[in-house]
């Protein structure tokens, strides 16, 4: 209330204002793909065929496939100023909910999934957005409750509905093109179309403003609810899909898959170089960085004595020093 | 300009105490409910059994109030107590007591890690912790190799199944807890320091009080806390399993503090008011599981309580 | 003349009974730059957000091209034509300076995709309108404040603004940058678009606007052509002193007596620099002594006093305390980092200005807001001593009369005279050597004014030095021993004894300007 006041003494612009660091601005937004680069290389070497091998890096292809799709959503989420934790419970949620509905054919296995989780991410969305509740609160709620109803719909974990192989969704799922698994097609003509709507969009470059001054983006007149609902229910449906073609994969819906994913995801975008307090980022940094923490995980699994637990042991060591040296090169780079 | 005394007269009073009492009220409901309705329910054993149960996110809730009264979050309790749950079979060949220990101390190095994070680093507190979250229980895993171990020590037993006077011992150690936060919270200067940069940081720091000590002393209690409650887990179910021991019960703990009228946006504390936060959770959880409802309907229950409770609470400090 | 873009008709506002506009009109044409200007707390911010539909007024009407209005927001406002350029650049500084300027309605092509290429010329267009060169690709981050505010002011006029409102648009521009801003206000007077112009500095007033209205405690004090004023003519009036006719005896509470010979030398800050705020300021404050810090809104007061209690960085300068002040006369300064708690254990108490923010704790009882500081002294092994706090409380409360129900009422319940004695009593319950007050007696009531002023006098005669800042000349002049004045973030005047008048701090505050009316 107290409006004009001397010069406040901290002012952000006039930080940004004087001189950038390019090198800062560089560590920040290349070096996922630079680190990813010397990372295969070092696999190839150290492991050689084993490593570099079609098949081993068609897994991990795949399996970076998943993880890119609700990478893709929450880098919107998390441009846009905000975070969404729910996306791990969501992930079973939705290969529940596809292997339940498999009984009645393809188009049901897919749309009633993808509905619920676009009804999921409207919730988060309007809660964040409208009701203008901490993004962590309501998805983390968000993740308990999801879980909850993949639970409840596998009747306690006691039943797991199999997708049969006969099923369009299955062969479709498990199609192979040029020796890569239908899952990778997917999830990048999801990124491509992402990156158009990130990047050529008005609702895109209305992510970024809300990300960097939601203030500012108020008073430019932007319909910062409508957006900020958006992205939620963007997230929430790319995972859907990822849920969807994880089941039809696997054939089942488990109720207990993709615990900590949301983590992954988050690591993932930050490691590709978006600012974890949003505004700026690409999703180009978040392909690296999926890919990055993938080969990763796969050469700590490469390593016979390690087991997979250590790769959560590093996803969450990366996480935090990323996020570490990103605050340091920034804060350098803006001083 | 001018406008110091725009801000409105105390006209939030009476809705602060209808949410503090909003506890009470649910709980006495609750009560009122099972004793009519839940076949059972007033037993000694059962009531014992709710206690017992509700020890380790009364616990944790603990901690995170004083947290929580920062305006920060910690995230990473449950994988701390999977952590100290992991490192007892680990150590548990040189004697019970320096497993404890071993186990508390692993659990304060990372509620110091998280500390350092937030004060020093300026990390978001959620970031800080949830880093911590992944890389803790992936720890733990580590340690344990993925394993339930079982164990069967006596004195372990007694710790978790043991009474004095009827009363569990780890429910004493809870009340223990909370009288020594509720202490310190209102009797120190350590309690003033953590009300009063949760309540105005630049405030605190023209003060010229120790603002980064004060959060880290923070986050490493709620560490330690953790780590007991994975202890007393531990000791309960007479086996360290690293997997599940904790797993959420982050969001368990928050809901029991904002239930129990501390607000998210810090400055203020109540401690009892989290214990009957965290007794209410699980008095909801039992009513839910007793009638035969699945579990999975006690989580989307609890989900829509956080989101109720916070919202309720937003609107108050809007208003 | 034509048509009013922007009449203000008698509007008053109050904010929980307190009375910030009264009665205020005001008239802004086409083509004119007007300028608005009044110190703390005058009501030029209010008036702004009752243009802008902020607040709406309780009295009175605003009307836009002759139609009364009430726009829901600023929003609104803007989408009608009024446009306001904030102090802080309202816009988003990751974001490329063509997609600041096009936020929102971005030129698409044929498949409704954005084209940077078009939305690059244009803006290179619209830039160079404005004669502004900038790369219009480059983060707008990264580029000067100056050039931020310009490019702030080329969207406004890009929707179509027939009014832009600049808040303070200059208080953290180099020279040069306010050049360039000069010279866009002159292209918008020529395309017949109303400015109003709030502004602290003088030069600016009669370098940019025609006409100038003062306000002064909600009321309008002056309103006029620009040509037909003086500088200090126009520091009196927004100061509310009359120049002819400085009156011997003020209305405040100090005593007229003040002991000519000071104490020893208790605090030596010297050559305080942080760009662009502070430029080389140097204090000494005695024993026993009050030194004013005098000057206009923004001229360096608070970031002095800030700099001297260590909370804000400076770029270089020392300050020194006590023994180790007198002691090392010329003596080059041991390097350690300042920080409030440094300042306090040396013996510096600071009453900020914003007693809101960065004083108060509101959910803390009056108690524990006043112990806080002290709370090493009141503890034996980190407990609480109740009995030692109680009677520091008490005596405090006592002492500066604190009305409260209880020590455990909270602050937040108390008038905001109260609260500062709560800040007073937090500082002096440590016994400081020097105390830095800034604004101590701003909004609150006369009584409590009178009583802090009284107290002042009595503290510096019981030895404590104090710094005391206020935007209230009267208040500098009648409470202080010695009067630094400042402008432009550095020391244009010092005076003394008998020297201390409004009338010389007028005119060191308005000279520097010498060669304008």
């Amino acid at each position: 209330m107290t409006a004009v006041a001397n010069p406040p003494t901290e002012r952000p612009g006039a930080a940004r204002g004087r001189g950038s660091a390019p090198v800062a601005l560089w560590a920040r937004r290349g070096s996922a793909p630079v680190v990813l680069a010397l990372v295969l290389v070092a696999g190839t070497a150290v492991f050689g065929g084993r490593f570099a091998s079609a098949l081993n890096l068609g897994n991990i292809a795949l399996d970076s496939s998943y993880l890119l799709l609700i990478a893709i959503g929450m880098t919107f989420v998390i441009l846009s100023g905000g975070i969404d934790l729910s996306v791990g419970s969501l992930l079973a949620l939705s290969g529940v909910l596809t292997a339940y509905a498999s009984r009645w054919g393809t188009p049901a296995a897919i749309l009633v999934p993808l509905g619920v989780c676009a009804l999921f991410g409207l919730a988060n969305g309007v809660l964040v957005g409208r009701a203008r509740i901490a993004p962590f609160i309501v998805t983390l709620a968000g993740l308990l409750f999801a879980r909850g109803l993949a639970f409840a719909v596998s009747k306690e974990g006691n039943q797991v509905y199999i997708i049969p192989a006969e099923l369009a969704l299955t062969r479709v799922g498990q199609a192979r093109f040029l020796g890569v698994g239908a899952p990778v097609w997917f999830a990048l003509a999801v990124f491509a179309v992402a990156l158009v709507v990130l990047n050529r969009s008005r609702f895109g470059q209305a992510v970024f403003a809300i990300g960097g001054s939601e203030e500012a983006a108020e008073l430019m007149g932007l319909p910062v609810a409508r957006v900020k609902t958006l992205v939620y229910v963007l997230s929430a449906v790319l995972t859907g899909l990822a849920g969807v073609l994880v089941a039809a994969q696997t054939q089942s819906g488990l109720p207990t898959i993709g615990e900590g994913r949301e983590l992954e995801a988050i690591a993932a975008v930050v490691i590709g170089g978006t600012l974890l307090s949003g505004g700026a980022g690409s999703l180009s940094g978040t392909l690296a960085g999926v890919l990055l923490l993938k080969v990763i995980q796969n050469l700590i699994n490469q390593v016979g004595t390690l087991t997979a637990y250590y790769q959560q042991v590093v996803s969450g060591a990366f996480l935090i020093v990323v996020v570490l040296v990103q605050s340091r090169l920034s804060r350098r780079g803006l001083r | 300009m001018t406008l110091q005394a725009v801000r409105p007269r105390d006209t939030t009073k009476l809705p602060q105490r209808i949410q503090a009492a909003g506890v009470y009220i649910a709980i006495a409901a609750l009560l009122v409910f099972n004793l009519a309705f839940t076949p059972h329910f007033a037993t000694v054993t059962n009531l014992r059994l709710q206690l017992v149960q509700v020890v380790p996110v009364a616990i944790v809730a603990v901690g995170m109030a004083l947290v929580i009264a920062t305006e920060g979050i910690d995230l990473s309790v449950g994988s701390t107590m999977a952590l100290a749950a992991a490192l007892i079979p680990l150590y548990i060949g040189y004697g019970v007591w320096p497993a404890i220990v071993v186990a508390l101390a692993a659990g304060l190095a990372m509620g110091l890690a998280s500390g350092w994070l937030v004060a020093f680093a300026g990390m978001q507190p959620i970031i800080a912790t949830l880093g911590l979250l992944v890389a803790g229980r992936g720890l733990a895993l580590v340690l344990a190799d993925g394993r339930l171990v079982e164990l069967f020590d006596p004195t372990l037993g007694a710790l978790g199944n043991s009474a004095v006077l009827g009363v569990p011992v780890s429910v004493l150690i809870v009340i223990g807890v909370a009288v020594v936060a509720g202490v310190a919270m209102r009797r120190t200067a350590f309690g003033r320091r953590v009300l009063a940069i949760g309540g105005n940081r630049s405030a605190a720091t023209l003060a010229g009080l120790p603002v980064k000590r004060t959060l880290v002393t923070v986050y490493a209690v709620s560490g330690l806390l953790a780590a007991v409650a994975g202890v007393l887990s531990t000791a309960r179910q007479g086996a360290s399993d690293p997997s599940f021991v904790g797993l959420l019960i982050e969001l368990s703990a928050i809901t029991a503090v904002v239930v129990g009228g501390t607000p998210l946006s810090g400055g203020r504390v109540r401690i009892v008011g989290t214990l009957m936060g965290a007794l209410l959770m699980q008095l909801i959880t039992a009513t839910i599981i007793q009638h035969n409802l699945p579990d999975s309907t006690a989580r989307m229950v609890q989900a829509a309580i956080i989101v109720a409770a916070v919202y309720v609470q937003r609107g108050r400090s809007a208003a | 003349m034509t048509t009013a873009a922007v009449r203000v008709r008698a509007v008053s506002k109050r904010f929980a009974g307190v009375r910030a506009l009264d009665g205020v009109s005001l008239d802004l044409y086409p083509g004119e730059a007007h300028a608005l200007v009044g110190e703390n707390g005058a009501g030029k911010s209010t008036l702004i957000k009752l243009i802008t539909g902020v607040h709406h007024p309780d009295e009175g009407q605003v009307c836009y091209l002759d139609e009364p209005v009430l726009f829901a927001g600023p929003r609104e406002a803007q989408a009608a034509g009024i446009s306001t350029i904030y102090q802080e650049v309202n816009l988003v500084p990751m974001r490329s300076v063509a997609g600041n300027l096009f936020l929102g309605r971005e030129p698409t092509n044929r498949l409704g995709l954005i084209s940077f290429r078009r939305m690059n010329r244009q803006a290179r267009e619209v830039l160079r309108r404005y004669g502004i060169t900038a790369d219009v690709r480059r983060p707008l981050g990264e580029l000067g404040l100056g050039v931020q505010q310009m490019i702030a002011v080329a969207r406004a006029l890009s929707t179509d603004a027939r009014v832009v409102i600049m808040d303070e648009p200059t208080s953290s521009l180099e020279p040069r940058e306010v050049d360039r801003l000069v010279e866009v206000i002159e292209l918008l007077r020529r395309q017949r678009i109303a400015v109003l112009y709030v502004t602290h500095k003088l030069d600016e007033v009669f370098r940019v606007c025609q006409r100038v209205t003062v306000l002064r405690d909600g009321r309008v004090v002056h309103s006029g052509p620009v040509a037909e004023t003086t500088r200090l003519r126009l520091v009196a009036t927004m100061l509310g002193r009359d120049v002819a006719d400085v009156r011997e005896h003020g209305a405040t509470s100090f005593s007229e007596q003040h002991q000519a010979a000071a104490g020893e030398l208790v605090l030596r800050a010297e050559a305080l620099t942080r760009r662009p705020l502070l430029d080389g300021v140097s204090v000494d404050v005695h024993a026993g002594e009050v030194v004013g810090l005098a000057g206009l809104l923004g001229s360096g007061r608070t970031e002095t006093a800030k700099a001297v209690f260590g909370a804000d960085p400076v770029d270089s300068g020392s300050v020194r305390v006590g023994a180790e002040a007198r002691a090392s006369a010329g003596a080059k300064p041991a390097r350690r980092r300042w920080s409030p708690a440094a300042a306090i254990r040396r013996g510096i108490g600071m009453v900020p200005e914003d007693r809101g923010s960065e004083g108060v704790i509101g959910e803390l009882s009056v108690r524990d807001n006043i112990v806080l500081a002290a709370l090493p002294r009141l503890t034996r092994a980190g407990f609480l001593s109740d009995r030692r706090q109680d009677a520091l409380v008490d005596t405090f409360v006592k002492r500066l009369r604190i009305k409260a129900s209880s020590p455990d009422q909270k602050v937040r319940e108390l008038s905001g005279g109260n609260q500062q004695k709560v800040l007073l009593a937090r500082m002096l319950c440590l016994y400081p050597k020097v105390l830095i007050l800034d604004e101590p007696t701003r909004g609150i009531d006369v009584g409590a004014k009178a009583e802090i002023q009284a107290l002042i006098d009595e503290l510096a005669a019981q030895g404590l030095g104090v710094l005391l800042i206020s935007s209230e000349l009267e208040e500098v002049v009648e409470g202080s021993d010695r009067v630094l004045v400042l402008r432009d973030g550095a020391v244009v005047g010092t005076l003394r004894g008998t020297e201390i008048s409004e009338d010389r701090i007028m005119q060191a505050i308005a000279a520097g300007g010498e060669e304008r009316p």
